[in-house]
């Protein structure tokens, strides 16, 4: 059935939601492997189509460009370069997806990590014509630091190669290789031709010989945003509800988002950073009860004692609690066009928590390209390296691998109030 | 096709629901004084239930916010004022009318669309008011410098958005920290399409403007686009008047709002619709948008939202 049917039958399955990057240059077809993907699950309308079809003739191209639905703003029109991040959408009726293009050159790390930070997937395309290039290997160690769950390595441009399977097994192999040193552990590979589609929607009928599943496949099968059901419960609070009216006079709700896990009522939590205990008395969403909350649930909680919470708060399960800290190391991308030096005053934004920070050392810097670690005073923007902060307050951290929210922090540099870093605990 | 874990999580919109509750939220908990740009229209229809399923039993936080350019549909400007006082909430309307009254805004003439010209009033509004936040139903999938932008998105004393001075935005972790006198646009349905938009507006039975429903209407036919009959925008000589089933796809300023043919009467024959249309909702409804390839990032930059 064609995803437009599939969309308006009200009895199809939903399949969630599924986020994904993808890492590579122009000249890799990223751009192109986007437009194929948009245009092959048939969400490119019309007028869209018809105005790159314009542009390709006017440009003097014998078929459309489809890397020009990509095509971004006046400014980097101007420029000739990517500024940054865009995010484009898809459905197939049965999973929605949302596609961050983060463009692909080398000073632009803190575009792929901004990008990567709320992925669930990376798509790393490689030229079957280039193999592995330094870049394939900055993207993949990059989407392994920001923890994409599922990485998919997509040899673009089989036409160009004879649809040669010793190519792709050949880049596959050296693949396998490298992404074992780096400590990855589940990789696919496609071979595919984003400019005339196969094995992208469609199989084509130019590589029999390859018997996985197609990239669309892939990312249908991928497991969704949130579905991490088994995870620590973690609920920051973000705002408390006190309406003071007749009718909800002594009513005081607890409101966020349950960042993993899983909460009911009688569940006995703690209060953090002060270690007040209460017991759940009521999961609501707009005045309406319900049996439970999971990860990725915006509700309220109300609880049995009149314990003290505020924004800010995180509320936990019993039993499961982080340890709160005041000095916090983490692996960090800088973000900001000053270094990261002793000298400024940030704040560190973990959760719905606010704290302020000073920088207390640098461990090493991280090379992105080799993954060699060397000495460091600062991070300039676009480095990586192991930092430590001494806190005013104390913070309730996760491990970063165990917990991608609870175990991330910005940086905000309290001049300015930019944001600067980015950083990933343990 | 393998199951994997996909069958234990969220649906799309449950989740595309919970991640604009959270957005709201952080906007009340980082900001001092918040409004929520209530227009009548579809897009803000569904912020005023994402509101009520994160402030309530509460009151919201922050006021509804409406610039009216004086050139509404009377059907729509009806709505806004009942949803408003069925929410029992504060609507607080600015209008471009008395912008131009000032003084502030000059029209190049008489006839000339107001759209661009709500920049001023909001801005005026943003200052009277001493808002630092405005939250917004822009989407990403609307235009291509929305598709740039941040869900909180930074503005300066001038209310400008500058694509290359954006924030980088990380996780859920949003940094609405300002200066007095700059702004944040907040777009707690950045990462909705429209066709999501029709299914939560339909699973959630949000009421709406009777316009967005198939209906006769005199239209005219111009530059591929229907043009609605109005004392705003009679027909040019020559054009031949139709009464043609249409509906709207967008609300907005009478002189650049398209509708569309359609014979859909109930939401779910729009999502229906929605779900196999073959035009962009701008490319069909918005006369303002196709005079330049970058008209939207345009506005932004003076200070659109």
């Amino acid at each position: 059935m064609p995803a437009a049917e599939r969309i308006a039958d009200p009895s199809r399955e939903d399949a969630g939601l599924l986020r994904f990057l993808t890492c590579g240059s122009v000249d890799d077809g990223k751009s192109t492997l986007i437009g194929r993907l948009l245009l092959d699950t048939r969400s490119i309308l019309a007028d869209a189509l018809t105005a790159i079809e314009r542009t390709s003739r006017r440009r003097g191209l014998e078929r459309v460009d489809l890397s020009l639905l990509t095509d971004g703003l006046q400014a980097e029109r101007e420029q000739g370069i990517t500024i940054d991040v865009a995010y484009r959408y898809f459905s197939t009726g049965r999973r929605k997806y949302i596609i961050a293009d983060a463009p692909g050159h080398e000073q632009y790390t803190r575009n792929m990590v901004t990008a990567a930070s709320t992925a669930d997937l990376a798509i790393i395309l490689v030229d079957a014509r280039k193999g592995l290039l330094t870049q394939t290997r900055r993207h993949s160690t990059l989407a392994h630091l920001v923890g994409i769950p599922e990485l998919v390595v997509a040899v673009n441009k089989m036409d160009l190669v004879g649809f040669s399977r010793e190519v792709f097994d050949r880049i596959a192999a050296e693949y396998r290789d490298f992404a074992g040193r780096l400590g990855l552990r589940e990789v696919r590979f496609v071979p595919m031709s984003a400019l005339d589609g196969d094995m992208v929607v469609e199989r084509g009928d130019r590589l029999g010989w390859y018997e996985g599943p197609t990239l669309l496949e892939i990312l249908e099968a991928a497991p969704a945003s949130g579905a991490r059901p088994e995870e620590r419960f973690r609920f920051p609070v973000q705002w408390v509800c006190r309406p003071h009216t007749a009718e909800h006079h002594d009513f005081r709700g607890y409101m966020g988002r349950v960042e993993s896990g899983r909460i009911a009522p009688g569940d006995r939590v703690v209060v953090l950073p002060s270690g007040s205990v209460s017991r759940v008395r009521r999961v609501e969403v707009q005045g309406e009860a319900r049996a439970e909350a999971v990860s990725q649930q915006s509700v309220t909680l109300l609880l049995e004692d009149d314990v003290d919470v505020g924004r800010g708060d995180l509320l936990v399960k019993l039993g499961e609690e982080p340890v709160p800290t005041r000095e916090l190391t983490a692996t960090v991308c800088w973000l900001g066009e000053a270094p990261l030096t002793r000298a400024r005053r940030y704040l560190v934004r973990h959760a719905t928590r606010e704290v302020r920070a000073v920088l207390a050392d640098v461990a090493h810097r991280l090379d992105v390209n080799t993954s060699e670690e060397l000495p460091a005073e600062e991070l300039a923007m676009n480095d990586i390296g192991r930092v430590t902060f001494r806190l005013a307050q104390p913070i309730c951290p996760d491990p970063y691998v165990e917990n991608r929210a609870t175990g991330a922090f910005i940086v905000v540099d309290e001049a300015t109030n930019d944001t600067v870093g980015a950083g990933m605990i343990g | 096709m393998p199951e994997t874990n996909a069958a234990r999580a969220l649906s799309h919109l449950d989740w595309l629901e919970a991640e604009a509750i959270h957005v709201l939220r952080e906007v009340a908990g980082q900001c001092h004084s918040a409004a929520l740009l209530f227009s009548g229209g579809k897009d803000s229809v569904c912020l005023l239930r994402l509101a009520e399923k994160a402030f309530r039993p509460g009151r919201f936080p922050f006021p509804l916010l409406h610039v009216d350019t004086g050139h509404n549909y009377p059907e729509v400007i009806a709505f806004r004022d009942r949803r408003a006082a069925e929410l029992g909430e504060r609507l607080v309307v600015r209008s471009v009318e008395d912008s131009i009254a000032s003084g502030r805004v000059v029209l190049a003439h008489p006839g000339e669309s107001r759209n661009k010209h709500q920049s001023v009033t909001l801005l005026d509004a943003i200052a009277e008011l001493e808002l630092d936040a405005c939250i917004g139903g822009a989407r990403r999938d609307e235009e291509k410098a929305r598709a740039k932008e941040r869900v909180f998105s930074f503005r300066d004393e001038l209310g400008q958005w500058d694509p290359k001075r954006q924030r980088p935005e990380l996780w859920s972790l949003y940094n609405a920290r300002i200066r007095r006198g700059e702004n944040i646009r907040a777009f707690p349905i950045s990462n909705w399409t429209e066709l999501d938009v029709w299914q939560y507006i339909a699973r959630e039975r949000l009421e709406l403007p009777s316009i967005y429903f198939a209906h006769e209407r005199e239209v005219v036919r111009r530059g591929g686009a229907l043009v609605p009959v109005t004392p705003l925008t009679p027909p040019r000589p020559g054009e031949r008047v139709e009464r043609v089933s249409v509906r709207f796809r967008t609300v907005g300023d009478i002189t650049c709002t398209a509708p569309v043919e359609s014979t859909a009467r109930t939401v779910e024959e729009i999502v229906a619709e929605t779900a196999t249309t073959t035009v962009t909702e701008r490319g069909a409804t918005r006369l303002d948008d196709q005079t330049s390839d970058a008209s939207m990032e345009q506005r932004k930059k003076e200070g659109y939202f």
